[in-house]
């Protein structure tokens, strides 16, 4: 493979990566370089469509993109911080375990799969089955923040971790369009803001209204999701938000005879 | 209205030989036997009793037997007792019915209408006591084609990455929490020992057994539990299980009683929570999804592990088979009809799927046709019991086979089909810390290392026969197999003559 010059530069450097024309393997491997040069923070330019950037590596490492990432961005990921100025496609953040995605656009379906940690901010909307078997474990928490709507099956099979959706395109008194949110959902909690009709909910999943812990952990979010796009976060903590939990933590107990 | 199920078996104590030493008590852990203190009498409830002969092996004066009820409802062949049986155990419960273990069914074993080939005359056979037999198996992607170099004679083109196998037998996967962690160890160790592989399923791997890795294959699968770099670094081979043979399209559920404080920290879920696997694999919609996580997965382990895809043999398995090669798989395992399970519904465990012979004939025959043989291994599953099956399976195209129940009755498993009560007897599949400790990892290891030592002598006995000195020239080679009892059509797929011919 071509030698990035880039990647001479000493420790604690910028690398550039011109992802122009580059397949996902030589990109991924041009990444896994800088990393192993010391880079703490990689610029990848003109990316369009390469997968699995960020996988394998197992380092807090900042990395930008420009362009259009590929599917599975992030998948399998350790530790990385990545920021897309552009949308991400399907299965970003799939299986991810620590890091951070943040995303300056949308992202397709299956966002944050199957996650264990980390945190998912994306600016705009996001596609089908987002955050479906998200779980936790001890310390690890995936959280995933949406500031504008979501497709179907929203947080499907959820077992952990929080997912926020704060529709920030629609109006207080406009209804979703998702349907089949949290079905199979027995762990984690979502807020959302927008209306729903009850037909929309997974038949696993309760509404209530957030109490005092529930709005501590939202302005939480809330706050780190305005700063990454600059937006104003009590002015989107104003808006009415609702929580959506797991009615039963064995939703499948009584299912088998002997 | 409670139901009425005639027990299935009798437990006959012989008074004379009895001695109340209450070890029958001490050992059946579906408690049949208890001790009347006050008549000092050792009795049994027999409806709880599943077959499983923990009691009478352990009874110091020999003095148990446990025979098969005979009491007969009116003879019906439709209405067999299971049919009669079943349909009460639902209308009691509303729920479906659950079941360990493979497919009990007659349907046909093809193995057993296949035999193989010896010299004659002809061409002599070997002694493979006193002659070199080589029973190797690399399992890998192998290049189209081979160059050597003519100076140095050593290869011309890169190899990708290849796993070493001395006997072609490997352990399946047996995840922990569907089996204990002694049975893991055991397994581990026998597969460092023997020079092959176990695998770990779909429950992560336990800290403790990180050691083996060069001897394991760590599984991805729709649960994703225990899934993160350093796992799917630890072993030699990542598997994708898509499908399991005992339950076809079905996902799992490990119930939170049997997700204990070792098994969560394994997992890494919470302790008492559920493990949903679910059906598919979300981000598994297609061939081309498939190639996706294929390539995801060489990417987080650097194209340095070798990438495995199991599946269920299903009724298109030979063509599905190709996409799975053409989406990068290194390994094609596929897992037939009688394949075994921690617990899966009993009506997709008996009703779905094919046996597993007939899938390996469609599909090493697909491959060859299409010329992609070589860019994966086959491996087989379901219901292989001895060295004959495997020779059987290797003349049919597999590269190597995986046992799961012959691997579990070598350390003590007598098939009662209880393994989805958590109660397994002999210490098995259960998570239960009392009766675990019935396994002990030293023990059960050498008892497996010696069952593939047996099987290796076997297979060596049965290639020098065929006059071959190499498990390689015995691979695909279906003249040495001949069917009896079989249709045309049979025979047409299995690609083998009749017998005779
Ligand atoms: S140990 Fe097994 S065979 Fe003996 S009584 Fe119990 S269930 Fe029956
Ligand atoms: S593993 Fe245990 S419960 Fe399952 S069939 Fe074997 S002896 Fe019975």
């Amino acid at each position: 493979m071509p030698a990035n010059p880039a990647l001479k530069k000493p420790h604690n450097s910028i690398i550039e990566i011109n992802a122009q024309d580059i397949a996902t393997h030589e990109l991924n491997n041009q990444l896994k370089q800088a990393v192993a040069a010391g880079a703490n923070k990689i610029l990848m330019k003109n990316v369009c469509g390469q997968r699995y950037i960020g996988t394998d590596i197992n380092s807090p490492v900042e990395i930008e993109i420009e362009g259009t990432p590929g599917n599975d961005l992030g998948s399998f990921m350790n530790g990385p911080r990545i920021t897309v100025h552009g949308n991400a496609q399907d299965g970003c953040g799939n299986t991810m375990n620590e890091g951070e995605i943040v995303v300056h656009g949308h992202a397709g379906d299956i966002t944050g799969l199957s996650s264990r940690g980390g945190r998912i901010f994306i600016r705009e909307g996001v596609g089908y089955r987002t955050g479906i078997h998200m779980k936790e474990y001890g310390n690890k928490k995936p959280i995933i923040v949406i500031g504008g709507a979501a497709q179907d099956f929203f947080g499907e099979y959820m077992a952990g971790g929080v997912l926020v959706l704060l529709a920030l395109n629609m109006k207080d008194s406009d209804y979703h369009r998702t349907r089949y949110m949290g079905t199979g959902m027995h762990g984690g909690v979502i807020y959302m803001r927008g209306r729903l009709e009850s037909h929309q909910l997974g038949r696993e999943v309760g509404t209530a209204e957030l109490n005092g812990a529930d709005h501590e952990v939202l302005s939480g979010l809330v706050g780190q999701f305005a700063g990454h796009f600059d937006l104003n976060a009590d002015k989107i903590l104003r808006h009415e938000f609702t929580k959506l939990f797991p009615l039963y933590h064995r939703p499948y107990g009584r299912l088998y005879a002997y | 209205m409670k139901t009425f199920i005639p027990s299935k078996f009798i437990v006959e104590r012989d008074p004379a030989r009895c001695i109340q030493c209450q070890v029958c008590v001490n050992q059946c852990s579906f408690a049949v036997n208890s001790y009347d203190a006050a008549d000092n009498e050792v009795m049994a409830d027999e409806n709880n009793c599943v077959g499983c002969h923990r009691c009478v092996v352990f009874c110091p004066t020999n003095a148990l037997n446990i025979r098969k009820n005979t009491l007969d409802y009116r003879e019906n062949y439709n209405w067999r007792p299971e049919a009669i049986e079943d349909i009460l155990k639902q209308a009691e419960t509303g729920g479906m019915l659950l079941t360990g273990m493979g497919n009990d069914k007659g349907y046909k074993v093809y193995w057993d209408h296949i035999l193989l080939n010896a010299s004659q005359v002809t061409n002599p056979s070997i002694d493979p006591l006193r002659e070199p037999m080589e029973l190797v198996t690399y399992l890998g992607r192998k290049p189209d084609r081979v160059e050597i170099d003519p100076v140095t004679h050593t290869l011309k083109n890169a190899m990708p990455p290849q796993v070493k196998l001395n006997v072609p037998v490997m352990f399946s996967a047996m995840s922990y929490g569907a089996v204990s962690l002694n049975v893991q160890h055991s397994l581990a160790r026998a597969a460092t020992e023997a020079g092959t592989f176990w695998n770990t399923g779909e429950g992560g791997l336990h800290a403790s057994l990180y050691p083996y890795g060069d001897h394991t294959i760590v599984q991805v699968a729709s649960g994703r539990f225990g899934v993160h770099s350093k796992y799917l670094n630890a072993g030699q081979v990542v598997e994708i299980k898509i499908g399991q043979g005992a339950k076809p399209g079905i996902g799992g559920h490990l119930p939170g009683e049997k997700v204990t404080a070792e098994v969560s920290r394994t997992r890494m879920i919470p302790i008492g929570s559920d493990a949903l696997s679910p059906a598919p694999q979300h981000d598994i919609y297609s061939i081309e999804d498939l190639a996706q996580l294929v390539y995801a997965l060489k990417e987080a382990t650097g194209y340095r592990k070798l990438i495995s895809v199991k599946i269920a043999a299903v009724h298109n398995v030979a063509a599905i088979a190709s996409g799975m090669v053409r989406a990068g798989a290194d390994i094609i395992a596929i897992d037939g009809l009688r394949g075994s399970t921690g617990a899966a519904p009993k009506v997709i465990r008996d009703n779905v799927g094919i046996p597993i012979e007939m899938a390996l004939a469609a599909v090493d025959a697909r491959l060859r046709q299409e010329n992609i043989r070589n860019q994966a291994s086959l491996v087989i599953a379901g219901g292989i019991r001895n060295s004959g099956d495997i020779a059987k399976a290797i003349a049919l195209g597999a590269d190597a086979v995986y046992i799961g129940t012959a691997a579990l009755i070598a350390l003590g498993c007598t098939a009662c089909q209880q393994c989805h009560t958590g109660k397994c007897a002999w210490g098995i599949c259960t998570s239960d810390l009392a009766l675990t400790k019935r396994i002990n990892p030293e023990i059960g290891s050498r008892r497996l290392v010696n069952l593939l030592r047996g099987w290796a002598i076997e297979l060596k006995d049965i290639l020098g026969g065929m006059g071959i000195n190499a498990l390689e020239s015995l691979r695909g080679n279906r003249l040495h197999l001949r069917g009896i009892g079989l249709s045309d059509n049979e025979l047409k797929i299995l690609g083998i003559r009749p017998v005779g011919d």
